[in-house]
């Protein structure tokens, strides 16, 4: 085209940005590469390599080397020599290399982009403006933390080796959030790229070297999901951070169950849109762009589900139809692209299998009407409205540049339906009303919520999810915390049987009976069996009830039916944990008593573990109203608001050897944060906590918010793990149950937190670790601005 | 006079079709009911065989009503401009990402910098204008570029002058001779220019002698305290009655968006001046603090589409002020192109209010033409 035609068509040219520096980078490796160990690239084991490929243009990029069992091992060998003295350098001299990585990612900036694009697919515009300029931030953000951690974080160590695995989608800023916090805290890493994306971890590796970090703190491997799985199986490794798709996900959680291994997951998503009458329907429609538009909608946490409020619905329709026409799609390395390439052709056509057999359940497709390029890995950005609830694209994932649409009629049906899926990600809400969008977005199961905007990132806010989107958190204070560990001198747990003897009247009193304590009332044990419960000398003290797993679900039930103490004021719970405690008090010798009597170790130690039950619950009622969020300085002109959720339904297994502390330390947290639970007293001292429910029935605690099923550790607990309505559940019982309560717990993935089989203090043991566990962080977004 | 070819169509549809029909230069006729529907399109027909009605004071409201392709303008609608919502924050995310999205270079760059020169008012609005400086001003207009680049660009023999010469009322005698057979208009701001607070009557009057005087475009400036006071009835008045003086004349009105607060304000005042017969509306005066921005555009070119989405009738935009840099008129293009597409790269619908544009444009062709960037001094100034 010459410019005279030009000047009447007024079309778009090519803007191409150059790939020469990129190959020449790949070039002066041969365009192979070997793995990043102990500061070095070494070759693969075996030698075996695979290709990593562009593609919009299907052209091979590069050879990268398949790690293998050696492989891994040695770069967890490598990274464990080398973390004492990392950590021992110090919070300023880590800070100094974090700042060092920073200022290289910002150095070779555009290689980074060019690099990403050519192997990932991405638009050059995002790789150049949003991803690399992230990494460097978070590197920023992290130097930041080593330095103040000594100051910030007294109580906290690292963990030791991290392994991390991460995902195709952003391949260079998921390298960022995973090492970033990682090497800030002190720990070293042996981190797993993803099979389609190698590349900019290997530049990154390189940097590494420039910035002058030690051998061994930074291992990078790459391969495919076997060499994941290696990394995930190594008894080497502390913790394991894994961004990917929730099947992978819930695999890891499965094969680390009650290895003691820390674990984050970020996992896959369905996130809402949620569009009301009057937000600014032009910009939303923006927002849409950016939400499921944006890296080919190849983002967890895309707003791929829109929620539109119905008497707007065609119109908003009709002005994302016009929209998604001005959408250009092709070579990604073209400046002026919008939509750039799927990242490997098996994504792509699982994406095209998806939509067209999940159209078979109906729904009008709307496709860009802009024009495609003939090779190469792309689908066409596409809405489908009509479709319902039910209709499976409604429901799963689809990882691509592909908008369902469905709409609702008032603001609680727009949160019954944006609740409705087994994700809890992300949310973006749109209204012109603030009143409106702040009492929707923390309504949402979600972790992060963006008003009047979308797919906002900073390394201030944390990132992550709920239900099956994972748990943990990236970024901000939740993200430190995720690499590091409380320091504590942790010792095995003996198992505490109960004692025996023999049948007998519980003499002097009237006979009692102790049932489960469900919903505010007393309830007799569905299975209708008890136990006797015998002192140390084999003295009979009463009956107590074999719950069953009718039992925890009516007790789940019955914790869900008061979901409304979460939203109780502070102050209320509060109030009520103080009178918890008076009543307790009030009581106080005859529950030293019933602990001596079952326990046996003498009265004072009773009457200690009585009292410091009281001080833990003034402990807790005095966190009630002060376990404050925070409003982080994220780069834009608004807030964002770190909001401390509870985690909602806990099952909470408690400690045998402590009977009344290990249970209201576990207890008065939960509560306090706002959750409801279900309790699994001591198995071996239970009667402490039938007693301990007559406390709570006159103390104005609302039924439900806390019930008590006594039992087998071994049935309730797999119960609770396994029950998809509970999110969350510890266990603190002395029984070597960790293990298949976390693989349990993998079905819904929920937050589990238990002992692996080591006991603590209970008399210390009280604090914000015990807060942290009983919330969620849920990160709000809010620009403004008239 | 001829038949109308009628199709039934609903909005949504019509809106689909629109844009790929609509040719640049081809005068398109809209003949619609003023309660929306039946739409009726034909592109082919005479603008002179057909009666123009104005719906607002047709008798018989509700019979389709023949137009030409002009704004009459439709009653002030006062819900749509009160419920009108603009998101500040997301405003600016857009218009802070579009000049990433969209990139224009090489020959695409040029040619799209040639149709910035055709969009241009040239303008002088100074107290020490005189006759002498609007001539040259005005030969700069019929020839902006140096006709060597014009060649080396390919555009012999095409006709390239910039939109119009943008003066104040006493230039326009010098501005009309010196144009004379060129084509190129003459725009004269008007209504006490620019704080707009002469007597109404005035105003009017000023209009008129303008236009008498040969201006074949009118700027006025709208009464800021209206939409400062929620006057929105005393604004669609005032408005009105600019239009009305201008006859055949088209008119552009500038919104003075720097004095108005918020972009609210701006979609609001954006609407009642089309409602009232706007055939362009304009950012500003080019005397005030804030000038024509990025946000502030898209948030009045957005009103164009609503406006256009309802009524049919597409209505200009010109940013004025502050835009000096080619690079700046290739963002505002695109910005054009994305939120209302091609037909709004044609000066019947697109003006840029500047001044010293023109010479950075010029230097950037000269750049493209020889690879050598370019001197100031090697163009003629204006």
């Amino acid at each position: 085209m010459n410019v005279s035609e030009i000047f009447e068509t007024m079309d778009y040219g090519p803007a191409p940005e150059g790939a020469a520096m990129a190959d020449a980078w790949l070039d002066r490796h041969n365009r192979s590469f070997g793995l990043f160990i102990d500061g070095g690239f070494v070759a693969g084991e075996d030698g075996a390599q695979f290709d990593t490929a562009n593609p919009a243009n299907g052209q091979v990029l590069a050879q990268v080397t398949q790690a293998t069992d050696n492989d891994v091992n040695a770069a967890v060998t490598a990274a464990r020599k080398a973390q004492p003295g990392w950590a021992a350098l110090g919070g300023h001299g880590r800070a100094k290399l974090l700042y060092a990585l920073a200022r290289l990612v910002q150095k070779h900036a555009r290689l980074f982009a060019v690099l990403e694009t050519m192997d990932n697919g991405k638009p050059i515009r995002e790789s150049r403006d949003i991803d690399i300029p992230l990494v460097a931030r978070h590197f920023y953000y992290h130097a930041g933390a080593a330095q103040l951690m000594a100051a910030e974080m007294p109580d906290q160590q690292a963990l030791g080796v991290a392994g991390q695995i991460i995902p195709w989608n952003f391949p260079l800023l998921m390298l960022a959030w995973k090492i970033a916090p990682a090497i800030a805290m002190g720990n070293t890493v042996v981190l797993k790229p993803a099979e389609y994306t190698s590349l900019t971890a290997l530049l990154f590796a390189e940097i590494c070297v420039e910035a002058g970090l030690p051998k061994g703190v930074v291992n990078i491997v790459t391969g495919d999901g076997s060499t994941g799985e290696l990394i995930v199986n190594h008894p080497d490794i502390n913790k394991i951070a894994f961004t990917g798709s929730t099947g992978v996900g819930r695999r890891i959680r499965q094969a680390t169950a009650g290895t003691g291994k820390s674990l984050t997951l970020e996992l896959g998503g369905k996130s809402p849109f949620i569009v009301f009458d009057d937000a600014d329907l032009d910009s939303a429609v923006e927002g849409l762009v950016d939400a499921i538009w944006f890296n080919q909608g190849q983002v967890c946490c895309a707003g791929s589900r829109l929620l539109v409020q119905e008497s707007i619905a065609d119109a908003f329709y009709a002005k994302i139809i016009s929209r998604m026409d001005k959408l250009r799609i092709g070579d990604p390395l073209d400046k002026a692209i919008d939509v750039g390439a799927i990242v490997d052709a098996k994504q792509l056509q699982s994406i095209t299998e998806m939509v067209d057999s999940g159209l078979a359940d109906g729904g009008q497709v709307h496709r860009a009407n802009t024009p495609m390029p003939d090779i190469g890995c792309y689908y066409p950005p596409t809405l489908i409205t009509g479709l319902e609830t039910a209709s499976r694209l409604m429901q799963e994932e689809i990882f691509g540049p592909v908008l369902v649409a469905m709409t609702f009629r008032t603001p609680s049906e727009a949160v019954t339906l944006a609740n409705n899926t087994r994700y809890g990600l992300a949310a973006s809400i749109w209204t012109e009303n603030i009143n409106l969008a702040l009492d929707i977005a923390p309504k949402i199961a979600c972790g992060v919520a963006w008003i009047n905007s979308t797919n906002q990132f900073d390394a201030a806010a944390g990132f992550g999810g709920r239900r099956e989107s994972g748990f943990g958190r990236e970024g901000g204070k939740e993200g430190l915390l995720a690499y590091t560990k409380p320091k504590l001198a942790a010792k095995p747990l003996k198992p505490v049987l109960p004692h025996t003897g023999e049948a007998g009247p519980a003499q002097p009193m009237i006979d009692r009976t102790a049932k489960n304590y469900v919903g505010g009332k007393q309830a007799r044990p569905d299975g209708g069996y008890v136990r006797r419960v015998h002192g140390p000398k084999g003295k009979f003290l009463g009956h107590v009830g074999i719950g069953n797993r009718k039992d925890i679900r009516n007790a789940v039930e019955a914790a869900h039916k008061a979901s409304g103490w979460a939203k109780t004021t502070g102050h209320l719970k509060a109030q009520i944990l103080y009178y918890i405690a008076e009543n307790l008090s009030a009581r106080a010798d005859e529950f030293a008593d019933r602990l001596q009597a079952m326990q046996g170790g003498g009265n004072k130690a009773a009457g200690a573990e009585v009292e410091a039950s009281i001080s833990r619950l003034f402990t807790y009622a005095a966190w009630a109203d002060k376990y404050d969020g925070a409003v982080h300085d994220v780069p834009i002109r608004g807030v964002a608001l770190a909001m401390n959720e509870p985690v909602g339904v806990l099952g909470l297994v408690c400690a045998d050897e402590a009977p009344l502390l290990g249970m209201i330390s576990i207890i008065a947290p939960a509560i306090a944060m706002g959750n409801t639970c279900v309790v699994v007293p001591s198995d071996a001292f239970p009667l402490t906590a039938t007693d301990f429910y007559q406390v709570l029935e006159t103390s104005d605690l609302p039924g439900g918010v806390v019930n008590i099923v006594t039992g087998p550790h071994g049935d309730l607990a797999d119960t609770l793990a396994g029950h998809d309505d509970v999110d969350g559940v510890w266990y603190f019982g002395s029984a070597d149950l960790s293990a298949g309560i976390e693989l349990a717990a993998s079905h819904n993935l929920k937050r589990s937190w238990v002992n692996n089989g080591l006991g603590r203090d209970w008399a210390t043991a009280e604090g914000h670790e015990f807060l942290r566990h009983a919330t969620d962080v849920k990160n709000i977004w809010i620009p403004y601005g008239e | 006079m001829k038949r109308v070819f009628c199709l039934h169509i609903d909005l949504t549809a019509f809106r689909r079709f629109l844009d790929p029909m609509v040719k640049p230069c081809e005068r398109h006729i809209l003949v619609f009911d003023i309660k929306k529907v039946p739409l009726v399109v034909s592109s082919e027909l005479n603008p002179t065989d057909l009666i123009v009605n104005d719906p607002t004071d047709a008798p018989g409201a509700g019979l389709p009503q023949v137009h030409l392709s002009r704004n009459p303008g439709m009653a002030l609608d006062l819900d749509w401009v009160t419920g009108v919502r603009i998101n500040t924050s997301a405003v600016e995310r857009r218009c802070a990402s579009l000049p990433a999205r969209r990139s224009v270079k090489k020959a695409w760059q040029a040619a799209w910098l040639l149709k910035a020169i055709t969009v241009m008012d040239l303008t002088t609005l100074s107290g020490d204008d005189t006759e002498r400086r609007v001539h040259r001003l005005c030969h700069k207009a019929m020839q902006p570029l140096r006709p060597d680049l014009l060649a080396a660009l390919g555009m012999e023999g095409k006709r390239l002058t910039t939109g119009a010469v943008c003066v104040y009322h006493e230039m326009i005698p010098a501005a009309v001779r010196a144009l004379e057979g060129s084509g190129v208009p003459v725009a004269a701001v008007s209504t006490g220019f620019p704080a707009g607070l002469s007597p109404l009557n005035l105003r009017i009057a000023e209009i008129k002698a303008s236009v008498a005087a040969g201006a074949a475009e009118i700027d006025i400036v709208i009464s800021r305290r209206h939409v400062l006071e929620g006057k929105w009835q005393e604004l669609y008045d005032e408005m009105r009655a600019f239009r009305d003086a201008c006859g055949d004349a088209h008119i552009k009105a500038i919104l003075a968006t720097g004095e108005l607060g918020t972009l609210r304000n701006v979609a609001r005042a954006s609407l009642v001046c089309m409602m009232a017969g706007a055939d362009f509306i304009k950012t500003s005066t080019g005397k005030e603090s804030v000038n024509a921005t990025l946000p502030v555009s898209l948030t009045m070119i957005r009103q164009i589409r609503a406006y256009r989405d309802l009524t049919g009738f597409n209505i200009g935009y010109k940013p004025a002020g502050g835009i000096s840099k080619a690079k700046d008129s290739l963002v505002y293009l695109s910005l054009m192109k994305e939120e209302l597409g091609n037909r709004w790269l044609q000066p019947d619908l697109f003006r840029f209010g500047a001044s010293s544009l023109l010479g950075d444009i010029e230097r950037q062709l000269e750049h493209h033409v020889t690879g050598r960037y370019s001197a100031s001094y090697r163009h003629a100034i204006g």
